[in-house]
């Protein structure tokens, strides 16, 4: 962002009070951490922590054709989402198959849908809804005025329902897994972007700063957006823009199981991947452990017996005491390759995501 | 604030240096550096015996954030790196002026001390 004026969420003052450093993140001014990166990230593991969200982008569509826009427009199908309040993961693709974003969608009722969008696509992801929408009997607006609060970790939902109001503890108390609800002011959903238990809650931005309050007096600590992708990666969770983008089909970045091909539902992209499946799936998105000494990182060049890929995300992992990565390669069966790491060549085992889910590491990761 | 120790001297690239008793010099980064590049996840120290040239980079070191460069602040040999730092990196952050020092030198040209930052000239280059 040049020209564009840095924003702040509602919690600015907050991450301030409690030490941030902060770091421009697609135009917003974020905390990166509160001084030990690797101390956030242990506490969404062994306990709870929480993350200012609120530069994600909250988008709502309304209307009699909400559900036919979303099949349309959606690669996973929002036919899945039966239930009113239950979550859906999907990619929104481009004709040529490729990924304008990742977004979770949540189903309140038939005419009312609510999608999470990323910070750093929302111009573009608003003007192709709203170009996609002509046709169909919906309204596509975004929400102002919200801030997003995550709170995760194995004792984050107790901690979060110890500072609720009363009858909306107990609505959050029922919630499954992927299910959001309205508890007045606040949307509370249990999702997350951590591999482990929590909520994500969207408030009026006025009342950010007194919630985040009440969450660090019931002992939740402040998280930046370093341990957000440390605990992310660990989690096999893909992170837009850099594990895949506009010029990368799902089905080359470990998100086929997101695509609903079945009962031949007209969907945007549709065609590309068809024509793709047909010609072969040529490259795959899979996890790396490093066994030589190093830290893996975003572009380092990956060898294998089938040819050469490339590390999308990487870094040290504090769960594994190791440093993992997310590479896209050529397809095939490979077991280990080389990665380039300043010019030398080292041992690392190709593995499937996740990495470590609910605080332990996965099988056949270590 | 960060603290810089007024005894040591300073590369604006923000290592230290301490010249020792018997004319080794110690290597590490300041608490500033520290402190921007965040936990530190992996240090490659240089073997024993490898020279440099003052401004050669001879070792890395990774925080959660990125890798660094370190660049020799004065021509010499390397004499020991600190072994510690393989299991526990977390030391440079810790104890950046202590347990986490990075190398030591034998100087080959005890004169290029003088091209080094004192601890106030130091300050002056973190002033932004």
């Amino acid at each position: 962002m040049q020209s564009a004026e840095i924003k702040k969420t509602a919690l600015y003052s907050a991450h301030l009070a409690a030490g941030a450093r902060m770091v421009d993140f697609s135009g917003w001014e974020m905390p990166i951490n509160y001084g030990s990166q690797l101390d956030e990230h242990h506490v969404v593991r062994k306990d709870a922590g929480m993350f200012d969200v609120s530069h994600m982008t909250v988008v709502d569509v309304r209307g009699a054709g909400t559900r036919s826009f979303l099949q349309h427009l959606l690669a996973n199908d929002v036919a899945r989402l039966a239930e009113p309040g239950k979550a859906l993961y999907s990619c929104m693709l481009n004709e040529r198959g490729g990924v304008i974003d990742d977004l979770i969608t949540y189903f309140l009722d038939d005419n009312y849908f609510r999608l999470v969008v990323n910070a750093a696509t929302r111009s573009k992801d608003l003007a192709w809804m709203q170009e996609q929408a002509r046709g169909f009997d919906v309204q596509v607006a975004e929400q102002h005025d919200l801030a997003m609060i995550a709170v995760q970790g194995p004792n984050a939902r107790a901690k979060t329902l110890s500072v609720l109001p009363a009858a909306d503890a107990v609505v959050a108390e029922g919630l499954q897994a992927l299910f959001a609800a309205q508890c007045g002011e606040f949307f509370i959903a249990r999702t997350g972007y951590t591999g482990e238990d929590g909520f994500e809650i969207s408030l009026p931005a006025d009342r950010a700063t007194g919630f985040w309050e009440q969450l660090l007096s019931a002992g939740v600590k402040p998280c930046g957006l370093g341990a957000r992708d440390s605990l992310r990666l660990e989690a096999g969770m893909n992170l837009y823009g850099q594990d895949m983008d506009e010029n990368t089909s799902p089905l080359e970045s470990g998100l086929a199981w997101t695509v609903a091909m079945k009962d031949g539902r007209d969907f945007i992209g549709r065609a590309a991947l068809e024509t793709q499946i047909a010609g072969g799936i040529h490259m795959r998105l899979v996890g790396l452990v490093l066994e030589d000494r190093g830290v893996l990182r975003a572009g380092q060049p990956v060898r294998t017996s089938r040819g050469s890929g490339l590390t999308t995300s990487g870094g040290f992992s504090p769960s594994l005491n190791r440093t993992i990565a997310f590479a896209r390669i050529p397809a095939g069966d490979d077991l280990e390759c080389a990665v380039d790491i300043r010019g030398k060549p080292l041992r690392a085992r190709i593995v499937r995501p996740p990495f470590v889910r609910h605080g332990k590491p996965c099988a056949g990761v270590l | 604030m960060s603290d810089i120790p007024s005894d040591l001297r300073y590369r604006d690239s923000h290592e230290w240096v301490r010249l020792e008793d018997d004319g080794s010099v110690v290597v590490g980064i300041s608490d500033h550096a520290q402190a921007a590049l965040g936990d530190m996840v992996f240090v490659e120290v240089p073997e024993p015996g490898f020279a440099y040239a003052q401004g050669d980079a001879c070792a890395v070191i990774e925080s959660v954030k990125a890798a660094s460069d370190i660049y020799a602040p004065i021509s010499g040999e390397i004499l020991e790196a600190n072994a510690a730092l393989q299991d526990n990196p977390g030391l440079v952050n810790s104890d950046p002026y202590g347990d986490g020092w990075l190398f030591s030198m034998t100087p080959s040209n005890a004169g290029e001390l003088d091209d080094l930052l004192s601890a106030a000239d130091y300050a002056n280059t973190l002033e932004d």
